[in-house]
């Protein structure tokens, strides 16, 4: 024991010593610090691990699909799962819901993430110039957010594909738009204490312009919270375009969306339970990875948690 | 006094709104500077002193045009900094420069080293490319530090090591006047005298003026040709360097200079401890700003704020009590 003692001194100083030299030769950039510590997250990767698989599985939809997702088949109708030919078994109108549920994930996905796209952009936009620039269109904007905020999100959404009309890319406009207060809210915030910063101030004792100071000091500085929610958001979306779609209001029936497949299953789920069942264990999925890998995200990006 | 200064700052005041009570209605004033003049010549570095708050940061971004002044002009070798706009203002940028106090928070925390100091060259259009790689590396040769550092971030590096980043930046537009924003204050005791014979090493050779702030007399008196102490907003006293020290005129320089420790236990000396604190400078009462903490203090101190008058060449003092 006596031996061990200086032995276990000297394997922490001879590790800090290689920390240290790993340190000289890397050239760490925030970014990579951040995908360090993500990969030491085993919850957040395996959620990654899940997520990419179901992308993947997604885009491949048109390639590993047994069937047409449309194809009507009455004599294999409502069978049930592990059938075979059809593993998951076949719907109210023999359609194959393996095939069904990949190609309704590709458009779930899409949604999730081009909704939280178009949400991230112009809540950025707005967060950033009223966080900057203050005053008159701070106030404005701001107001405008907490009126969106104050309403209940579906009824706003349905307001909204109301006036647009039904459809998947208007319950998609929609429950972008129903983001963007989030996105402005969380830019606005590390805005205002970022524009204090010494660093910006020395950017403009140098003369930089506001152009420059917004877009190649304050945002790459305020990005990363926006990912954190980002990633997060892009569950919330998929969950609110599937409502839409289960409500009628989104992707229309024939359509091999999660949303839809769950409202058609609603009829029949004492007789075939797994209609709604399946994609209900779909949407689960995607939402509890992103869910799992934006909070492994928040963790690695967040500077006050680094050791 | 030379009318051609380099520098010189007529009537400086800076006074911040403070609102409070319901809707912010009522407003009083936090009068950060109020009314300070001086002049600077080309070369020399001017040390500025005094506590926490008493306006000197707020004098230095008046200065370089950061802030906007309440009323009071700074000339530029007859230019005046705040009525410049557009590209008049931007080649004012170029020959005013800042190194911050906190060498963690002015840089940028995700942008490489490299691309920090090439920054102003961008911005001035003054280099591209490989020729402002090579003029970046040029610029961290001069403070010290290796090529090596350019791809680094600033947070693998020590508080000396990116105060030298700070300067390098700084250098790169090559300024003639400096604002030293309290630049080592933030920096271990043995880091302070290498930044600061850096600093001075970049003054002869590039022939920079200074404006160095801080808040103790004993690092400005190391560097500084003349010295300026400050309190609440207004200046005290500005003398030469060895004059201030050695025949300090003002209570408040006094009780500053006696405050400087020495590392002598055998030397004793009378110590002048000021009792209260530094009054607010919101709404600050008439008279003279050190009165409530003056030992020397008369009635008409409480009245009649003093004006700065000279006293032997080049001794300014803003005091009743002094030279009658």
């Amino acid at each position: 024991m006596s031996t061990q003692m200086p032995l276990e001194n000297d394997g922490v100083k001879t590790g800090h010593a290689n920390d240290d030299f790993a340190w000289m030769e890397e050239q760490t950039s925030p970014w990579k610090d951040a995908w360090r510590r993500l990969k030491k997250d085993r919850v957040a990767l395996m959620g990654g691990i899940v997520l990419v698989c179901i992308i993947l599985l997604s885009v491949a939809a048109p390639l590993i699909a047994p069937y047409d997702p449309n194809k009507v088949e009455m004599a294999a109708r409502l069978l049930p799962p592990g059938t075979p030919g059809h593993i998951l078994g076949t719907d109210q109108l023999g359609r194959d819901m393996l095939s069904r549920l990949l190609y309704g994930g590709r458009i779930s996905v899409a949604v999730g993430f081009i909704a939280v796209g178009i949400a991230m952009f112009f809540g950025v936009l707005i967060g950033l110039l009223a966080g900057f620039y203050r005053g008159l269109f701070d106030a404005i904007s701001m107001r405008c957010m907490d009126v969106l905020m104050a309403f209940p999100y579906v009824l706003l959404a349905i307001a909204i594909i109301a006036a647009l009309g039904p459809g998947l890319i208007n319950a998609m406009i929609a429950v972008s738009i129903v983001g963007i207060p989030y996105y402005a809210r969380i830019v606005r915030g590390t805005v205002l204490s970022l524009r204090e910063r010494e660093f910006i101030e020395a950017q403009r004792a140098l003369g930089a312009s506001n152009f420059r100071i917004i877009f190649k000091h304050i945002l790459p500085n305020a990005l990363s919270p926006i990912i954190v929610a980002g990633t997060l958001d892009v569950g919330w979306m998929i969950i609110a375009a599937a409502g839409m779609s289960f409500l009628g209001l989104g992707a229309q029936p024939p359509m091999a969306e999660w949303g839809v497949m769950l409202g058609e299953g609603q009829k029949l789920i004492l007789v075939a339970p797994h209609i709604s069942l399946l994609p209900g264990i779909a949407i689960f999925l995607v939402v509890l990875s992103l869910n799992l890998l934006g909070d492994g995200l928040r963790d690695a990006l967040d500077p006050r948690l680094r050791q | 006094m030379p009318d051609s200064a380099f520098l010189e700052v007529r009537n400086l005041t800076k006074y911040f709104p403070v609102r409070h009570g319901v809707f912010g209605r009522s407003i009083s004033w936090l009068k950060a500077v109020d009314g300070v003049s001086f002049s600077m010549n080309r070369g020399e570095t001017l040390g500025l002193v005094g506590e926490s708050g008493c306006g000197k940061s707020t004098m230095g971004r008046l200065i370089i045009g950061l802030l906007a002044p309440t009323s009071g002009e700074v000339l530029l070798e007859g230019e005046n900094v705040h009525a410049a706009t557009g590209e008049r203002k931007k080649q004012l940028h170029r020959r005013m420069q800042i190194i911050f106090q906190d060498p963690y928070g002015s840089l940028n925390p995700r942008m490489p080293v490299g691309e920090i100091i090439a920054e102003p060259l961008y911005i001035h259009g003054l280099a591209r490319g490989e020729q402002a790689q090579k003029r970046v590396r040029q610029l961290l040769d001069y403070v010290g530090l290796g090529s090596y550092c350019m791809g680094r971030y600033p947070h693998e590096f020590s508080g000396g090591q990116r105060q030298r980043i700070g300067i390098a930046r700084a250098l790169a537009v090559e300024p003639d006047l400096i604002v030293c924003d309290e630049p080592v204050s933030a920096l271990d005791v043995s880091i302070q005298s290498q930044v600061l014979n850096l600093l001075s090493e970049l003054q002869d050779e590039l022939g920079l003026t200074y404006l160095f702030i801080a808040h103790g007399l004993n690092v400005v008196k190391y560097i500084s040709d003349r010295v300026g102490v400050m309190y609440l907003g207004k200046l005290m006293e500005l003398a030469p360097g060895d004059e201030l020290y050695s025949n300090p005129r003002h209570p408040y320089t006094r009780a500053l200079l006696s405050a400087i420790p020495i590392p002598d236990p055998k030397v004793k000396r009378e110590r002048i401890i000021l009792s209260g604190d530094v009054p607010s400078p919101i709404d600050p009462p008439p008279g003279c700003r050190f009165y409530s903490r003056c030992p020397e203090a008369d009635e008409i101190c409480a009245r009649e704020s003093p004006e700065l008058r000279e006293l032997d060449s080049g001794h300014l003092v803003a005091c009743h009590r002094v030279g009658g």
